[in-house]
């Protein structure tokens, strides 16, 4: 179990190590630096050289790069290039609880919406029950969140008028948004959990309870359950990533002042150490979801061979 | 041989085993020809495997209407343009934010652009990312996942801990940094997806190969002195063709979501030219006012993903059975 975890744990220190550095390179590479446009405006040169030092953009870049891994290894990722006196670090602790509490609520209705619609799919096999959901399952997976979210938008909000547009104040306002980030892993998790628990419900020791005479209530939920749900796990990881990328547009769309929109500001500006400060937070944020979830499945299952 | 004759049952008794010389000839009857064993011959005509999956997805109502869709799709956004008055760029300010009309099918945005040819154009767009994504995903995904899963040993080993290392990150950030890098043009958007679409691909293809490496006709194909890469690609290859497609069936809606998804966030297509993400983003802000605008263009990527997913699920069920649910 240990022996696994350090693995995980190396693993997962090389990826953040290899997105650092492609980050890094490919935002130096790109032509034309953070302040040209100041040098179109014929900005004096000694100021140039100003701001550049307080960048740390006169050193060679394998300097600035060696530098940049330095700070990054006690937390600090660096200051925005066009939102003045401000670090990537106080856009994240701004932003991040606000995402952080959109996604975890839109993690819990995925859970709490998708598992029982799997299973009532899975036990209504064939009749419109299935069909519903199965429907529901597909609307899902095939429409994009953002085209999702707007259409709900304006229906709920435009033509409905039943919930707010914008901005995070009441609770309704995580209606709309919340809906639209989980959609996607409602319609993913119920599919899922129909399979699985078709698969389940056909192994012998089903047939064993039944046969007991335990009610069929309680040979779905307590017998077929605990291993239908175990693939539900491994969605974890995933869903995080999906969650994170769905929060750049549906924030964008609900004025949200999450990291995700943020994250979209800082591309539209071209501020280049706000989107490599966030895509290394990012990537360590799922990179540690991933192994928190692979040990989780490993625990909860024990068919898993740890040493893979 | 075939046997013409077979013992009469005796009427006196069992049967005893002996030599067949001391039986009496009375003993044998002749048969009738319909007794003959080659009355299990084969009769109809022997399909192939893609004659097979035809049939089978030809049953599939879904899957057959979401062809249909992406045919049509694709006939209008090739020809439509042709046959209209207006282009995709051509402004009309006088006859901006019209509703749509027998003039305007979609009617108009605020620059007066006809939105029924900007979702033909988006159409065009989508289907030539979707698709060319997909052939060059299944190419390297191919090359990739076969050499992996045919060599095995540190090759696999290195190539494996490749993909590992670029699965540990969501996709779209990568997508989006080499977008930044390249700028806003399809090219870039084609080579942004290449660089991390095909690791699925690649991941079927290992395995089928190394379930298939130990058959008996690839020590066959072996001992006749075949190399190793015409093992791999005349035989190994060819036998898992099935679930290769079905991936490869899936990447395509999954291309054309992440170049609606970058020109929603407006580092995809470069304006002027029409995009369903950056049509269904540029009408964002006149949603109160103007929801038609959205509306279509959303319409068409619902459309668009559902045809291509039922195609999958067909496709699926068509030529990998044993996935059927």
């Amino acid at each position: 179990m240990g022996r696994y975890i350090v693995k995980r744990i190396i693993a997962g220190l090389i990826t953040m190590f290899v997105l650092t550095t492609v980050t890094f390179f490919l935002m130096h590479a790109i032509p034309g630096g953070p302040f040209s446009p100041a040098e179109e405006r014929k900005v004096p040169k000694q100021v140039m050289e100003k701001i550049e030092e307080k960048y740390g953009l006169n050193d060679p870049i394998p300097v600035q790069y060696l530098n940049y891994l330095k700070n990054l290894a006690q937390g600090d990722f660096g200051l925005s290039f066009k939102q003045r006196d401000m670090t990537v670090n106080e856009l994240i602790e701004q932003g991040f609880p606000v995402s952080a509490k959109v996604g975890s609520i839109a993690i819990i209705v995925a859970l709490l919406v998708g598992i029982p619609l799997g299973i009532t799919s899975a036990i209504k096999r064939g009749k419109w029950a299935d069909w519903l959901a199965m429907i529901i399952a597909t609307v899902g997976i095939s429409i994009p969140s953002f085209v999702l979210s707007v259409l709900m938008l304006f229906l709920f909000a435009v033509v409905l008028k039943l919930l707010p547009t914008f901005g995070l104040t009441t609770w309704q306002h995580y209606i709309l948004p919340v809906a639209g980030l989980s959609f996607g892993p409602i319609a993913y998790i119920a599919r899922l959990m129909r399979s699985s628990m078709l698969e389940v419900m056909r192994y012998d020791y089903i047939r064993t309870a039944r046969a007991k005479g335990v009610h069929e209530l309680k040979v779905i939920c307590k017998h077929a359950l605990k291993n239908a749900i175990i693939p539900i796990v491994t969605y974890l990881g995933p869903l995080v990533a999906i969650l994170l990328t769905g929060s750049f547009v549906i924030e964008r769309i609900f004025s949200i002042p999450g990291i995700g929109r943020d994250f979209v500001t800082g591309i539209s500006d071209r501020d280049y150490s706000v989107i490599l400060g966030m895509t290394v937070f990012f990537g360590a944020f799922i990179v540690v979801a991933n192994i928190i979830v692979d040990v989780l499945y490993a625990v909860i299952d024990r068919r898993v061979k740890m040493d893979e | 041989m075939i046997h013409t004759a077979r013992m009469k049952e005796r009427e006196d008794g069992p049967f005893y085993p002996g030599d067949a010389s001391d039986l009496p000839d009375d003993l044998f009857e002749k048969l009738d020809e319909s007794d003959r064993q080659d009355n299990e011959e084969i009769t109809r005509p022997s399909k192939s495997y893609w004659q097979d999956a035809w049939a089978r997805f030809r049953k599939d109502p879904l899957a057959m209407i979401g062809l249909c869709v992406i045919v049509i799709m694709a006939i209008a956004a090739i020809f439509g343009p042709i046959f209209s008055e207006y282009t995709y760029d051509g402004q009309n300010l006088e006859n901006g934010n019209q509703p749509p009309s027998g003039e305007h099918w979609f009617g108009t945005d605020k620059f007066g652009r006809d939105i029924f040819v900007r979702t033909l154009y988006g159409a065009r767009i989508s289907l030539l990312i979707g698709f060319v994504a997909a052939a060059i995903n299944m190419v390297i995904g191919i090359v990739y996942g076969g050499i992996s899963g045919y060599f095995g040993g540190r090759v696999d080993m290195l190539l494996m801990r490749v993909v590992d290392i670029m699965i540990g990150v969501p996709d779209l950030l990568y997508i989006i940094l080499v977008m930044m890098f390249l700028g806003n043009s399809i090219q870039s958007i084609l080579i942004a997806l290449c660089l991390t679409s095909w690791i699925g691909t690649a991941r079927i293809v290992r395995s089928q190969v190394v379930t298939l490496k130990h058959q008996e006709y690839a020590l066959a194909a072996r001992s006749i002195g075949s190399s190793n890469l015409r093992i791999l690609f005349k035989h190994l290859i060819p036998n898992s063709i099935g679930p290769i497609i079905v991936t490869v069936t899936f990447l395509v809606p999954s291309a054309i979501f992440s170049e609606a998804f970058l020109s929603f966030l407006g580092i995809g297509i470069q304006v002027p030219i029409a995009s369903w993400g950056t049509l269904v983003n540029d009408a964002i802000p006149t949603l109160f006012t103007q929801p038609y605008q959205m509306l279509f263009p959303a319409l068409a990527i619902s459309v668009t993903m559902f045809a291509l997913n039922f195609i999958g699920d067909g496709l699926r069920d068509a030529l990998d059975p044993r996935l059927k649910k």
